[in-house]
């Protein structure tokens, strides 16, 4: 029964609601700030519920549309903690868009929602529309500061975004055709019993594999369909830009995973084919976001690139979970783990930025001059998540590259391996310029940079995860492993 | 659970550099004597260990002071704390110089509070380093290393260094990147991050190899030989150390190239003992180059702190050869070059930045006739210099005496004695180039422009007094070290078969 399975959704539709009191209040309220104080309690809400969920046995609801598993309850915190971070982190820079601060805050809530259910969901078409959800929501937050930059992210955004639907659309129909179903566990058990092994024994499956992995390649920003990141992580409104490069781009793993795991996961000769599909564009997208983002000269842009760069890494876990053959979950959980240490990292560094340039009206890498002296707490804070995003300890970033690179190598991506470190090593090369403006040049002025102390609050909160990540690992790699057992065939 | 010393003193620093990051605005002052208790501390434990270590004869290749912990259940890494005979004497070179490192920068006066804290936090990393014994804990100890050292060049250095901080951050990042790929391949050959066990109880021989062996073993060794450094993976060297403030020159030639060194001997000889045997003879040849090449090169050398930089090139060479030779004396030798070349050269770092805050020269063309201006600096100074050449009674000449006769009387390797007589003429090389730049500094006529230049005061008296002390013990009487280092090394030597 539907009614009954209603409260398996409860942090879906508590997040709905609050987003819609956010507005309603939006029309009576002068005091803005209320509005970001009812969106964070929205989020911790239903935070509670996935909480409370954790643990409880996998459940498949609304006719098999959604699971309710510890995989999407990971992400479903996961997503949740980046939106309350990033509203927390906008507080400073709401005021540019004063009079739609209350649309934002629910566009915010509205788009976790839409990504919550697209890590549950288990069926094409819930796919696809819990995409679209979370999708529009973005391409209208892109463009939010309507001057000339933003809109033009957003239109970049919103048109490609379209582009990728359709090639999605396409390769799930391809599929559906080719299996006469949607839900993702009858696409496996008809793809286990097909006749003829061999993929170009089987074109349409081929296909739509190709057109599958094209349309979620789109939300990852993966080497070929990059090309949407620097311009609109540079136009958006920076607390944006961070939650695309953090929610979004988690929620697209996730949606791969379950997709190309479940569905296409056995038999073996198809998930070597895309193992080794996402392991060669894993190698390209991390060689092109690391060398390109040497060459940038604005912060966003840089972040863009390196975005780019860690969605490569990324890629690694989807390789090894290709290339595993048999029940093995390293590649799952080191993907999972990655995924905790950069969304923390990340949500860091742009926090940091959105603090910095708000006071300082500028992007360019050449006015982080001497923020060391003007801004030294943010400064610290901003060194130590780039720090973690080229490898180093005591970060997150080390231990996840480790754990994420020992899975490949145990499954024969040696090579992949010694791309990805070697590309690391390239990677230092523009984080530490960043660091170095800050820490060795002479600053442009003594001003100091305020920050207000939501905005530190979740600074303080990154940071505090980055070191934890990294120096105490075993209590979230075991949520981790915890969270890809249930995706075991 | 007796006390956890070797976690007591790897961590001080680190308890240090809290309170100094938590104090608002402190005085420079107050910074100061705080981090010069936590690395007193540190060091008195490291004294202490060393008093209280069992040297009896049963206790050839056991582990002391283990501290054993899990720490990430997931992959079987555990934080794994523990010395022997080898690890022993660097982590008393390091508690040691990094007192001295405090004592050396008591002048900084650009931002001492970040200063400090780096500099803290440095020696907690290379301490790290030589006291793990679980692979993944000495790689994020190995990579911690680099970002105290990135800051203390780059913002406290002089001359071109943020070049040379950005040189030497991508030089060694390549190197462990190498390294962790190996790490990677060993844990997946063998399930098992234990250095001790993979050495001694579970031959990674045993193991189905997942790659070639000897691939593992040369992804570990190009990480050591860019830090230790050998030819030709050695540009970085004289660039970061010329760049650096005095202390980290120090740290840096005294303790951080010693990883490089230290890390051969535990992981690629003791892991891969067939390996190392069947590429001795290639490796000892890059010895003899270093040794030969880095000597040759100081020579030529026009800036005082830049030849003692890559005087470090051609001694470091020694060690190399020392551990190839692959044999008990040799890498006896070996081991105990490591802690003598690193009071040496810390004390000729010192020495340098002595005589460059006293005339703010450190071109050996515009210096000379110094020995009238500075008495105690120039005996001192002197007294280094001859360490460094292996003159009798002191460290150098010990472990320089050792690792040649250890090498010259190898079986193990083929060839080695031609190697070994080629390399005794590094030594005569290092005669030149110490007199000559002695000589250059020193002596001569005194010139009017150097009138008035004060001498070393107190606090640099006890710090270069205590370095020449440390060389006059260990020159005297060497079977104090030695006595520990064959506990560490009789088993090695065991494995190799020799």
């Amino acid at each position: 029964m539907i009614i009954g399975e209603l409260h398996f959704l409860t942090p879906e539709l508590s997040l709905l609601g609050f987003a819609l009191v956010v507005i309603l209040l939006d029309l009576f309220i002068k005091q803005k700030k209320v509005l970001a104080v009812v969106s964070i309690a929205g989020v911790i809400v239903s935070a509670g519920f996935t909480v409370a969920m954790w643990g409880t046995p996998s459940e498949a609801i609304l006719y098999s549309m959604l699971a309710v598993d510890n995989f999407a309850l990971f992400f479903k915190l996961l997503l949740l903690a980046a939106a309350g971070l990033i509203i927390l982190a906008s507080q400073d820079y709401v005021s540019k868009f004063e009079r739609f601060q209350g649309e934002f805050y629910a566009l915010v809530l509205i788009s976790a929602v839409g990504m919550m259910l697209l890590v549950a969901a288990t069926d094409l078409i819930a796919i696809y529309v819990a995409l679209e959800l979370s999708g529009i929501s973005l391409y209208v937050l892109a463009t939010f500061l309507k001057d000339k930059k933003s809109t033009e992210a957003g239109l970049k955004y919103l048109l490609l975004g379209a582009v990728a639907s359709a090639v999605l659309l396409y390769g799930m129909a391809l599929v559906f055709g080719f299996t006469g179903k949607t839900c993702l566990m009858c696409i496996a058990y008809y793809v286990q019993e097909m006749p003829g092994a061999g993929l170009l024994s089987n074109p349409a499956l081929l296909m739509g594999m190709v057109l599958l992995a094209a349309g979620f390649g789109f939300k990852i920003a993966c080497f070929p369909f990059q090309m949407w990141v620097p311009d609109v992580y540079e136009g958006a409104p920076t607390p944006i830009t961070a939650y695309l490069s953090v929610a979004s781009k988690a929620a697209g793993f996730a949606v791969i995973l379950r997709v190309f795991f479940v569905a296409l996961g056995s038999p073996d000769w198809l998930s070597l084919n895309w193992g080794m599909l996402f392991a060669i564009l894993s190698a390209i997208t991390m060689t092109v976001g690391n060398v390109v983002a040497i060459l940038q000269s604005n912060i966003k842009r840089m972040l863009g690139y390196s975005s780019i760069a860690q969605a490569g890494y990324l890629m690694v876990g989807l390789a090894t979970v290709g290339m595993a053959v048999g029940n093995d979950a390293v590649g799952q959980s080191g993907l999972l783990f990655f995924l905790m240490s950069y969304a923390v990292t990340n949500l860091g560094a742009f926090i940091a930025v959105i603090a910095i340039s708000n006071k300082i009206d500028s992007d360019a890498i050449d006015d982080y001059t001497g923020m060391g002296k003007r801004a030294p707490l943010l400064a610290v804070a901003l060194t130590l998540c780039l720090i973690s995003l080229i490898g180093l300890p005591p970060t997150a970033g080390l231990i996840a590259k480790i754990y994420i690179f020992s899975g490949a190598v145990q499954h024969g991506l040696l090579w992949l391996v010694i791309v990805a470190v070697i590309n690391s090593c390239i990677s230092a090369f523009y984080y530490l310029r960043v660091v170095k403006v800050m820490w060795t040049g002479t600053p442009t002025s003594e001003e100091k940079v305020p920050s207000s102390w939501a905005l530190r609050t979740a600074l303080a909160l990154c940071c505090l995860f980055v070191l934890l990540l990294g120096v105490v690992p075993g209590g979230f790699v075991d949520i981790a492993q915890a969270a890809v057992r249930i995706l075991g065939p | 659970m007796s006390f956890p010393y070797l976690s007591a003193i790897v961590f001080l620093p680190v308890v240090g550099l809290v309170i100094i990051a938590l104090l608002p605005k402190p005085q420079p002052r107050t910074i100061r004597l705080i981090a010069l208790v936590f690395t007193l501390a540190s060091f008195a434990l490291s004294l202490a260990v060393f008093c209280l270590f069992d040297r009896s004869a049963g206790a050839i290749g056991q582990i002391q002071f283990e501290d054993k912990l899990p720490w990430i259940p997931a992959i079987n890494a555990f934080y794994h704390l523990g010395i022997d005979g080898l690890s022993l004497p660097l982590v008393i070179l390091m508690t040691f110089l990094g007192v001295l490192a405090v004592l050396v920068s008591w002048k900084i006066e650009l931002r001492p509070k970040e200063y400090f804290i780096w500099l803290l936090l440095l020696e907690t990393s290379i301490l790290g380093v030589f006291c793990s014994l679980d692979l993944v804990l000495f790689f994020l100890f190995w990579e911690l290393e680099l970002v105290p050292m990135y800051f203390l060049i780059s913002i406290w250095g002089s001359g071109r260094k943020e070049y040379s901080s950005i040189k030497y951050v991508i030089y060694t990042l390549v190197g462990s990147a190498m390294m962790l790929v190996g790490i990677l391949s060993i844990y997946f050959t063998t399930g098992n991050l234990n250095m001790m066990e993979l050495a001694y109880s579970l031959p990674i021989t045993s193991a189905k190899p997942f790659i070639p062996f000897a691939a593992m073993f040369f992804l570990l060794f190009a990480g050591f030989a860019i830090k230790l450094p050998v030819v030709p993976l050695h540009t970085w060297l004289p660039d970061a150390h010329t760049d650096a403030p005095t202390a980290v020159s120090v740290i840096l030639a005294g303790a951080l190239l010693k990883m490089g060194g230290y890390g051969m001997i535990r992981l690629c000889v003791t892991i891969f003992p067939e390996v190392a045997l069947h590429y001795a003879p290639l490796l000892v040849a890059f010895a003899v180059v270093s040794m030969l090449y880095g000597a040759a090169v100081t020579l030529r050398q026009k800036d005082l702190k830049r030849l003692i930089a890559y005087s470090s090139v051609s001694h470091m060479g020694y060690v190399l050869l020392g551990i190839f030779a692959l044999t008990q004396v040799s890498l006896t030798g070996a081991a105990l070059q490591m802690f003598s070349h690193g009071i040496i050269t810390g004390l000729l770092f010192a020495m340098v930045g002595l005589v460059y805050d006293k005339t703010h020269e450190r071109n050996l063309d515009n210096l000379g006739g110094l020995a009238r201006q500075m008495p105690v600096i120039v005996v001192v100074f002197s007294i280094a210099g001859l360490a460094s050449l292996g003159l009798p009674g002191t460290s150098g000449f010990a472990a320089e005496f050792i690792t040649f006769v250890g090498s010259y009387s190898s079986t193990a390797v083929e060839g080695i004695r031609l190697y070994t007589i080629l390399g005794v003429f590094g030594i005569v090389l290092t005669a030149g180039y110490i007199l000559w730049m002695l000589q250059r500094v020193f002596y001569g006529p005194p010139l009017d422009k150097f009138k008035g230049v004060p001498d070393a005061n107190n606090i640099e008296k006890v710090c270069i007094f205590s370095f020449v002390a440390a060389i006059m013990l260990v020159g005297i009487y060497p079977a104090i070290l030695t006595n520990v280092i064959k506990l560490g090394v009789e088993p090695i030597a065991r494995l190799i078969g020799s």
